[in-house]
């Protein structure tokens, strides 16, 4: 008996090293992308050439400076483009699908079944089907190099409702509704002063994730952005790679590589736990 | 003292709440939908700078597709390469799940290696794809890591297995942490009285998993890998990048959105429209099992309650 109790825990602990090697592992091949990419951005051209380094060098504000120097690759202003265009479609599709989940959710209506499987079918359709129309749509509005083809349409975000409606579902009561009509409030004001305080942690983490997915968008905004002014971050780093490479400066590259993703990544480590927890509120049922 | 009673009818609010939603989505997805697949009955095309079309010629951008374009090749890519980041992604993700929801296990930092595994998820795939090249390119940093290890280099870029792969490694990078984490809510939401039968009869940790978890998150199973091949098919930024857009060596990692890419940018609209026609048929039969997937407990609630009220009226 006691041997068979022995043998068990060996078991185990040898289980669980074997896990912890697997998991660093795995850490390791994560993380190795981008340790090599923050060590490059602090090392000049002809070091990054001479060859392989773990340790940092010392041109990192040299690199950013010559990067925010270049002529042909307008960086600054595509920051300021993919920050605006990314901050606007993360509010309006946060805000509009949280006032859809609203409708869907409190209200009784005839079509309202019919509403929400219709929603629920779209959503899945992904946007490059229907970007030939898209585009034919947008050159006959007069809106190619306008952010506002970028923005607009997230008004319309079916996943985004679809994680507001779960999550409707479990906080927000009919009653309390009820309570505020009782006391006189207006249908709007519900919703902007009861339900959307209470959405709050949902909001959170829709503003982000709606925010990142357009932060990383390239297939449409490289199909109706050619002036250079209008330009946002992917678009800059596809022109980038199809520049004649090897005339270019590797700090450089590797310095535009780390501005795209860099933003993303500290929102995201400061914000990794309710991120986490909103990708399974989202995705799978219960 | 007469009393004023008020109704108010709350009805037409569910319509106003939802008209935000319904315009936009009329707007600028349903008009664009039927203008590509209006548009995929004609010829339109620039051959030079003379424009040729729009003229009506039926099916004929269809067959001209399916059968004189490479299309079928491109298909064929994007589901290799698919496979090859998807196999990994599962299985470490099944495992992953199991280590980290082992109750006798009790591993420690699972907060941490979850927010690692995550991150990749939220990175640009285009910066991704682009920080891959400068790294695999013949004279990047792991070749010279390589060479200074003694290795031979390999030129990942110019072989198919290598360009494949590194597209197919930085789409398993990308999710398989998502997967992980979804596949841990599914074991987490069994009921622990099973596992703590199955302890009772003396079931290894082995035999639970097989027995008990893996029949039950069956059908989260499914859905991870619908979800995955419909991603699958929108498969562009990191090969469009990795590649210049060319697709090389030889045109083995083009998929099949840089080919309507390619159409659009080429302004051959008609070839275009009936590509993407394709491609929204299939997304649309696989969203249907997703579509099923997500309504099926309401339906599941239905049939028993109309099973219900049968037996009473018997």
């Amino acid at each position: 008996m006691k041997t068979r109790k022995k043998h068990e825990k060996l078991m185990l602990n040898s289980q669980r090293g074997f896990a912890y090697i697997v998991l660093v592992i795995i850490s390791i091949l994560c993380l190795f992308s981008f340790y090599i990419l923050i060590i490059n951005t602090t090392r000049s051209h002809p070091d990054i050439q001479k060859g392989f380094s773990l340790l940092p060098g010392k041109s990192f504000m040299n690199n950013l400076k010559n990067l925010l120097a270049n002529k042909q690759l307008p960086v600054l202003t595509g920051l300021v483009n993919s920050f605006f265009v990314s901050t606007c479609s993360a509010l309006l599709a946060t805000y509009f699908s949280a006032m859809t989940a609203f409708a869907i959710h409190i209200y009784d209506f005839k079509f309202k079944k019919y509403a929400f499987a219709f929603i629920l079918m779209v959503m899945m359709i992904p946007s490059q089907v229907t970007a030939l129309g898209f585009i034919k749509l947008v050159r006959d509005m007069n809106l190619m190099n306008s952010f506002i083809p970028l923005t607009i349409p997230s008004i319309a975000a079916p996943i985004v409702f679809f994680f507001m409606k779960q999550y409707m579902s479990s906080v927000l009561p009919i009653d309390m509704v009820e309570a505020a009509r009782i006391d006189g409030a207006h249908e709007f004001r519900i919703f902007n002063q009861i339900v959307l305080p209470i959405m709050k942690p949902a909001m959170a983490v829709q503003i982000i994730f709606t925010f990142v997915a357009s932060w990383n968008n390239y297939f449409i905004p490289a199909l109706l952005l050619n002036k250079s002014n209008k330009k946002t971050l992917p678009i800059l780093i596809a022109q980038l790679r199809s520049a004649d490479f090897l005339k270019f400066d590797m700090g450089q590259v590797y310095m535009l590589i780390a501005l795209a993703v860099l933003p993303v990544v500290i929102v995201y480590l400061f914000l990794s736990k309710s991120i986490v927890r909103g990708i399974t509120l989202g995705s799978v049922k219960g | 003292m007469k009393r004023k009673t008020k109704y108010v009818n709350y009805t037409k609010w569910g319509y106003i709440f939802l008209i935000p939603f319904f315009i936009t989505y009329i707007v600028f997805s349903l008009i664009p939908l039927i203008s590509t697949i209006y548009n995929s009955f004609f010829e339109n095309y620039m051959s030079g700078l003379t424009q040729i079309g729009p003229k009506f010629i039926g099916f004929d951008n269809y067959s001209s597709i399916f059968f004189k374009s490479e299309l079928p090749v491109y298909l064929k890519n994007t589901f290799v390469i698919w496979m090859m980041g998807f196999i990994p992604q599962i299985i470490f993700s099944l495992l992953l799940a199991a280590w980290f929801t082992d109750l006798k296990l009790k591993l420690k930092c699972t907060g941490f290696f979850k927010t690692v595994f995550y991150m990749p998820n939220i990175i640009m795939a285009s910066a991704f794809s682009m920080l891959f090249f400068t790294m695999f390119s013949d004279a990047g940093p792991v070749n010279n890591l390589l060479n200074s290890m003694g290795l031979p280099t390999y030129r990942f870029l110019a072989e198919v297995a290598g360009t494949r792969g590194l597209i197919a490694f930085m789409n398993y990078l990308m999710w398989f942490g998502n997967t992980t984490i979804i596949l841990m809510a599914a074991i987490m939401g069994i009921d622990t009285s099973l596992f703590e039968a199955a302890q009772i009869d003396g079931a290894n940790s082995w035999q639970t998993y097989k027995k008990i978890t893996m029949p039950l998150i069956k059908p989260i199973l499914a859905y991870v890998l619908i979800t995955s091949l419909i991603g699958g098919i929108q498969m562009f930024d990191v090969p469009q990048i990795l590649t210049n857009g060319n697709g090389n060596p030889n045109r083995t990692s083009m998929t099949a959105i840089m080919y309507l890419n390619k159409h659009l940018y080429s302004k051959n609209y008609g070839m275009a429209g009936a590509l993407s026609v394709i491609l929204f048929i299939v997304t649309c039969i696989l969203s249907f099992f997703v579509f099923r997937y997500i309504t099926k407990d309401r339906f599941a609630e239905k049939v028993m309650k109309r099973k219900r009220g049968d037996s009473c009226e018997n």
